[in-house]
């Protein structure tokens, strides 16, 4: 298309100045897209919610049922603590540990480049084929623990409600750790070497540096690392879905799981559409409270830590 | 996205390391503890690979009795030869369908949005709050709107099409690759769009001709990003799709695994094998074109 257009077009040049011109209709594509399937099934899923719907017949404005019926529901609070217990479990893990590896990856050893790369394979697979693969592995009969006879490791796995909820925290650091560490590894490199040097000369350890420097200078990484983490376990599906389906006894329940079923299986879509509704509302809140710990303008490039 | 900002930062330091003399800084001396859990992760991350590529090609019979974590001692490619025979070939086309269909408009789109905020974001109102709305989305979990979305496309007369996926995904891809995009824009010299206003080249020439070959690496990371997202999206084919013949690769691979040869365990990690091949040669392409577009971007 450009190429049409090589000569000089000279009534092209005005436009540019103000703001007005031609760019607004550049953003307009995009706006678009984004206003049909996410600003309208946004709003779609607040006005659902006082409605309620079979999947099959007429939708019908039944003002707060849903609401009531969700809220006096005790899966909800269940449903609630089982997200937090993920959220929280799974980012206490994934932080020392991405951190740590992203410090030890921010050297410059070429050995460290190759273990960067095999890092990053779990961050490829889909939830579906790692949720498979763990099923398999952790299988009490034919799973690794009986077949190398090791029976701390033959467990079942998935059987047991506490157990269950420690393999989901387990497979999601096992995917998520390799992301969070490149995050890291990029965080530590940006970190100016004279502040090492300054604190060398001074006589700082190892131990001191990384509370004193390293930790301080990565505030921003981690606060961005963490902002993914965890508005990403808010909506923790395919790989509980594939792995537990939410059992045993609704132990992995969590809620994006609990709104899929009460909308899809239940067929219950107004009382789905309330749990859509207080997902938003819990990601939007945690995404302004970590925004407000960061205390950075929005505008500023969320990713120079990353 | 880490994929762009890794090898930048890594590049000017690894310069800056291999001339100039260095004292000894914390890097030099060996780090126990931080090698300890590397070579640890290592192994906890490469162990269940491994296990799944080995096992793949051993037979099911065998599977129960040999040792999980030896190579299997007469391999078998009758695995393979199962799944390959069970649809997935449709499967993964209809993945590849929906991953191209979605990541060349969500970029292209995301380009120019992205080039709009950054060369007029401060005058115009309007592309200002353009920018607000994608960073609201952001920190809004989209998958939360699944439901309406379900009710969009059946209204659309879209349910159980490879449309009705790709709809959706174009609209969940826009935020990030704006924010990331727009970064880059951000950083191309503002001399250089002067330049090519003094030229008499219009805002949609300079859009092709400078800024988007001075991002390019920018473009392909966020271009590998989505077409990850979308290539190993469960949740809305789940819920937007019923035929098998509709099925993308996840999905297939939970029907495979959950119907009647799930319990050849050989057979489904032979399924998560193919699943993951393609996606690994991506990866491989896509870092080689990541550090040689950021070595070409400023060569002139």
């Amino acid at each position: 298309m450009s190429a049409t257009t090589t000569g000089r077009t000279s009534s092209a040049v005005a436009p540019k100045a103000r703001g007005g011109g031609v760019l607004p209709w550049l953003a307009l594509p995009a706006l678009l897209a984004f206003v049909a399937f996410a600003v309208i099934p946004l709003i779609g899923v607040l006005l659902l919610s006082f409605t309620s719907w079979d999947t099959l017949g007429t939708i019908q404005l039944t003002g707060l049922e849903s609401w009531q019926s969700v809220l006096s529901d005790p899966g909800l609070p269940h449903a609630l603590w089982v997200t937090f217990l993920i959220t929280a479990l799974s980012w206490a893990v994934q932080t020392p540990a991405s951190i740590l590896i992203g410090v030890f990856l921010a050297g410059h050893q070429r050995y460290r480049e190759l273990l960067a790369v095999l890092y990053f394979i779990p961050l490829l697979l889909s939830s579906a084929a790692i949720a498979i693969t763990y099923k398999a592995l952790l299988d009490p009969n034919f799973g690794l623990g009986a077949g190398l006879h090791i029976d701390l490791l033959t467990q079942d796995w998935l059987g047991e409600p506490g157990l269950a909820l420690g393999v989901v925290i387990f497979v999601v650091s096992w995917q998520f750790i390799p992301f969070h560490s490149l995050l890291y590894q990029g965080g530590v490199r940006q970190i100016p070497r004279s502040l090492y040097e300054a604190a060398e000369l001074d006589g700082a350890g190892r131990v001191r540096m990384f509370f004193n420097i390293t930790l301080p200078q990565l505030k921003y990484t981690i606060i961005t690392s963490s902002t993914l983490m965890i508005v990403g376990s808010l909506t923790f599906f395919d790989l509980i879905f594939v792995l537990t389906e939410g059992g045993p006894s609704d132990a992995t329940r969590a809620l994006a799981l609990d709104m899929y079923k009460r909308g899809f299986q239940a067929n219950l879509m107004g009382a789905a559409c309330v749990i859509g509704v207080i997902l938003v509302l819990v990601g939007l809140a945690l995404a302004l409270l970590l925004r407000r710990l960061g205390g950075r303008d929005p505008n500023a490039s969320q990713l120079e830590g990353a | 996205m880490t994929a762009t900002h890794t090898p930048a930062a890594a590049k000017r330091p690894t310069a800056a390391h291999s001339r100039g003399r260095r004292p000894a800084t914390p890097s030099q001396r060996p780090n126990w503890l931080g090698g300890l859990i590397g070579w640890l992760w290592l192994a906890v991350v490469i162990i269940p690979i491994y296990w799944i590529v080995i096992t793949s090609f051993k037979t099911q019979s065998n599977y129960y009795v040999t040792n999980p974590l030896l190579p299997p001692s007469d391999p078998t490619l009758d695995n393979y030869r199962l799944v390959i025979e069970m649809d997935f070939p449709l499967y993964f086309l209809n993945s590849l369908l929906v991953a191209v269909g979605t990541v060349i408009p969500s970029v292209l789109f995301s380009f120019m949005a992205a080039y709009a905020i950054v060369r007029s974001g401060r005058t115009s109102r309007f592309l200002r709050g353009v920018n607000s709305l994608f960073l609201m989305g952001l920190a809004i979990p989209l998958q939360a709107t699944v439901i309406p979305i379900y009710l969009l496309i059946i209204k659309l007369s879209l349910y159980d099409s490879l449309t009705a996926l790709v709809l959706p995904s174009i609209a969940f891809a826009i935020p990030l690759s704006v924010l990331v995009l727009s970064n880059f824009i951000r950083d191309v010299p503002k001399e250089l769009f002067e330049s090519m206003r003094m030229d008499g080249a219009t805002e949609w020439m300079t859009l092709w001709r400078l800024a988007f070959p001075l991002t390019r690496p920018a473009v392909v990371t966020v271009s590998i990003y989505n077409a990850l997202n979308v290539w190993n999206g469960f949740l809305l084919p789940l819920i937007l799709t019923q035929s098998p013949d509709k099925r993308t690769l996840p999905l297939g691979l939970a029907a495979f695994q959950g119907g009647p040869y799930g319990v050849n365990v050989p057979a489904v990690l032979a399924s998560v094998v193919l699943t993951i091949v393609p996606i690994l040669v991506l990866y491989t392409v896509g870092r080689r074109q990541l550090l040689s577009g950021l070595t070409a971007g400023f060569g002139k």
